[in-house]
């Protein structure tokens, strides 16, 4: 995708520079530190959670934050290329999870990310088993209080409000709480007239606060709705992986739905259709590539690009006048 | 999936044993001539108490399993015997017809309603035409299609979910299940006639809420609504699908727990032993309940509708602002 004159400042080697900038804002600053972290501790989380933690810690032959495997193609990457990369492997162009403020780093405008209703936090409504352990847990690995963070922000100087899961968070998965801040969120941009947008990576449907979390589909979908009211621009991105009710709610709603390459999209869980139907699933089921194929999503569109696309496509709905001299 | 004759409730164990003995009493006082009716009437006695009973402690888990019983009244049942004149209107004008998503034309005592809902079969030939109740994405289009017809007639839309969840497959991926899912929950959030939701049997996570934004939901005593099957829960829980009682404790899936959170708006009573026993007074029973219902939102302008269904929904989180 080409970047007009106009829009130098979203050249995304710039994005690339802000994640380096070590003058940047306090919160750039700390925020940098805080994602380098987190994205070393990804895989081992899940090395823990299939019980395989004395095997990882036996055949440690990577230095923690030193060097990263790509896990489709297996090349190794010096951690400060794959960071400069904005966490895409050089070589195959896997694109590696990344948190919520990682994501607001290489979205936004530098500096222009206001946080909003960040007090909003989940409880525990049903007394579910272990519910409070891994709400503590999540906020430990993350350092956020929910699953997604909200604000308004800038991007290519065009103000917005901006939803970004965490898949971090209880799998990204949408309970009460986040499920309030992305209705807020919604309601924000429908009273000051903005438009939205969202990054999803989530799970589904939070099990924890049972039929609740499963009336949030209902909420977020709702307020989607209203922003047509006023005509405000919904631009939804998937990101891996966008599941479950979460894609089965807002995420699917946006005037334009935008994924990153690979992403893993779709409702029913891959095992599940195979166990329940028997079916052979073709290579790339519920990939990015396979949802754009089939008509469900718009644009693939690469982390290094995303920026500027989003430049444009707000540039393209941004309210004028229309004449033609 | 079972057919009607060979599934059992395990809990009503007890009650055959019963009602087994009293046929056996029966056919031998037929046999000797002579006359053991004082002793059938103690036995039928102790059976209707110990049914009571049974049925006042269901277990949540109990409930599942009645909501599932094959014999169930389906849509296809409530047509005949809480409406009239019903006409099924088939297909969603973009891909086919769903069979697994039923709906059209009927009268509620005078009013014209569009009714709408899941389909289960009621054998396994019936099932596997039905794909046992579990709608396609082109089964919501048309749930979308027939709401916004309603829409344009003014006629108010009332909904039946009974489905065990999503459907799991590939085609249904391929067409976008989720886009269609979250459509039809938009759609009704717009939808400028009232809507009654009744959730007759299984109310089995984004497939019931696909039908399920209404002004008014209502949920039969044993139906259940949750955001995931219990043995899913289990299995992700405890590693263990067979763990599905002690899920269905913790989901808080019946109607009484739904209805204590404030999710449903009213639980239908049925009758003892469940719907399938007695589909002609639950018809009634649900009729009862629609008309009621039904006339209150009668009276609401449709601005007055939208806000309050859109605030009814907003308002069931439970969160923490600190």
């Amino acid at each position: 995708m080409r970047i007009s004159d106009n829009f130098k400042v979203l050249n995304y080697k710039e994005a690339v520079f802000d994640l380096d900038d070590e003058r940047g804002d306090d919160w750039l600053l700390k925020d940098l530190f805080r994602s380098k972290q987190k994205y070393v501790t990804i895989k081992q989380r899940e090395e823990v959670d299939s019980s395989a933690q004395p095997e990882q810690q036996g055949k440690k032959e990577l230095p923690d934050g030193l060097w990263k495997k790509c896990e489709q193609c297996n090349q190794i990457i010096y951690h400060k290329d794959l960071e400069k990369n904005l966490k895409v492997c050089p070589k195959c162009q896997y694109h590696f999870r990344i948190g919520a403020w990682e994501r607001i780093k290489i979205l936004v405008d530098p500096g222009s990310f206001k946080e909003l209703f960040a007090n909003i936090t989940s409880c525990d409504p049903l007394n579910f088993p272990e519910y409070q352990e891994k709400i503590s847990k999540s906020k430990k690995i993350t350092e956020l209080k929910e699953g997604v963070v909200t604000g308004t922000a800038k991007i290519g100087g065009v103000p917005l409000v901006l939803g970004v899961m965490d898949f971090n968070f209880i799998g990204g998965s949408m309970g009460s709480a986040l499920g309030e801040k992305l209705v807020r969120l919604f309601e924000y941009a429908l009273t000051h007239e903005l438009p939205v947008v969202t990054v999803s990576a989530a799970g589904g449907a939070r099990m924890q606060e049972g039929i609740l979390s499963l009336m949030q589909m209902a909420t977020t979908c709702q307020a989607v709705n209203r922003l047509a009211e006023k005509s405000i621009l919904f631009i939804s991105i998937l990101t891996d992986p966008t599941t479950g009710g979460v894609f089965a709610s807002f995420a699917s709603q946006g005037d334009i739905i935008i994924a990153e390459p690979g992403a893993l999209i779709g409702f029913a869980g891959a095992r599940v259709i195979q166990q329940t139907t028997r079916q052979t699933l073709p290579p790339g089921f519920q990939r990015s590539e396979f949802l754009l194929e089939h008509g469900i999503i718009d644009l693939i569109v690469n982390r290094k690009e995303l920026r500027n696309t989003l430049a444009r496509l707000l540039r393209f709905h941004q309210r004028r006048k229309l004449e033609i001299s | 999936m079972a057919n009607g004759s060979n599934y059992n409730l395990d809990f009503e164990k007890p009650l055959k044993e019963l009602e087994k003995r009293i046929e056996e009493i029966r056919v031998f006082a037929e046999e000797k001539k002579i006359d053991m009716s004082e002793e059938i009437a103690r036995i039928e006695d102790k059976s209707r108490k110990l049914k009571k009973e049974i049925y006042e402690k269901l277990t949540p888990w109990q409930k599942v399993q009645i909501a599932r019983h094959p014999k169930r009244p389906t849509l296809l049942e409530y047509s005949e015997l809480i409406f009239n004149g019903f006409i099924e209107l088939h297909g969603d004008r973009l891909y086919r017809d769903d069979p697994a998503l039923v709906g059209g034309l009927a009268y509620l005592d005078d009013i014209p309603v569009t009714i709408l809902g899941q389909q289960k079969g009621k054998d396994t030939k019936e099932n596997i035409y039905r794909n046992f109740g579990m709608p396609h994405p082109e089964g919501y289009r048309k749930a979308i299609r027939l709401m916004k017809q309603a829409e344009k007639f003014g006629r108010p839309v009332i909904t039946f979910v009974d489905v065990a969840g999503a459907f799991p497959g590939k085609e249904a991926e391929e067409r976008g299940q989720g886009e269609a899912v979250a459509k039809a929950i938009m759609e009704m959030g717009a939808l400028t006639v009232p809507i009654i939701v009744v959730v007759t049997g299984e109310g089995g996570s984004g497939g019931a809420l696909a039908i399920g934004t209404g002004d008014r939901v209502l949920m039969l005593e044993h139906a259940y609504y949750s955001v995931i099957s219990p043995e899913g829960c289990a299995s992700i829980l405890w590693k263990n699908a067979t763990e599905a009682s002690k899920a269905a404790e913790v989901l808080r899936l019946t109607a009484n727990d739904l209805l204590e959170l404030e999710v449903i708006d009213e639980v239908i009573p049925e009758p003892l032993g469940g719907a399938h026993t007695d589909p002609v007074s639950t018809a009634a029973t649900i009729k009862e309940s629609l008309c009621h219902n039904l006339r209150e939102l009668l009276h609401r302008d449709s601005q007055e509708l939208l806000l309050m269904r859109y605030n009814k929904f907003r308002k069931m989180g439970r969160y923490i602002e600190e």
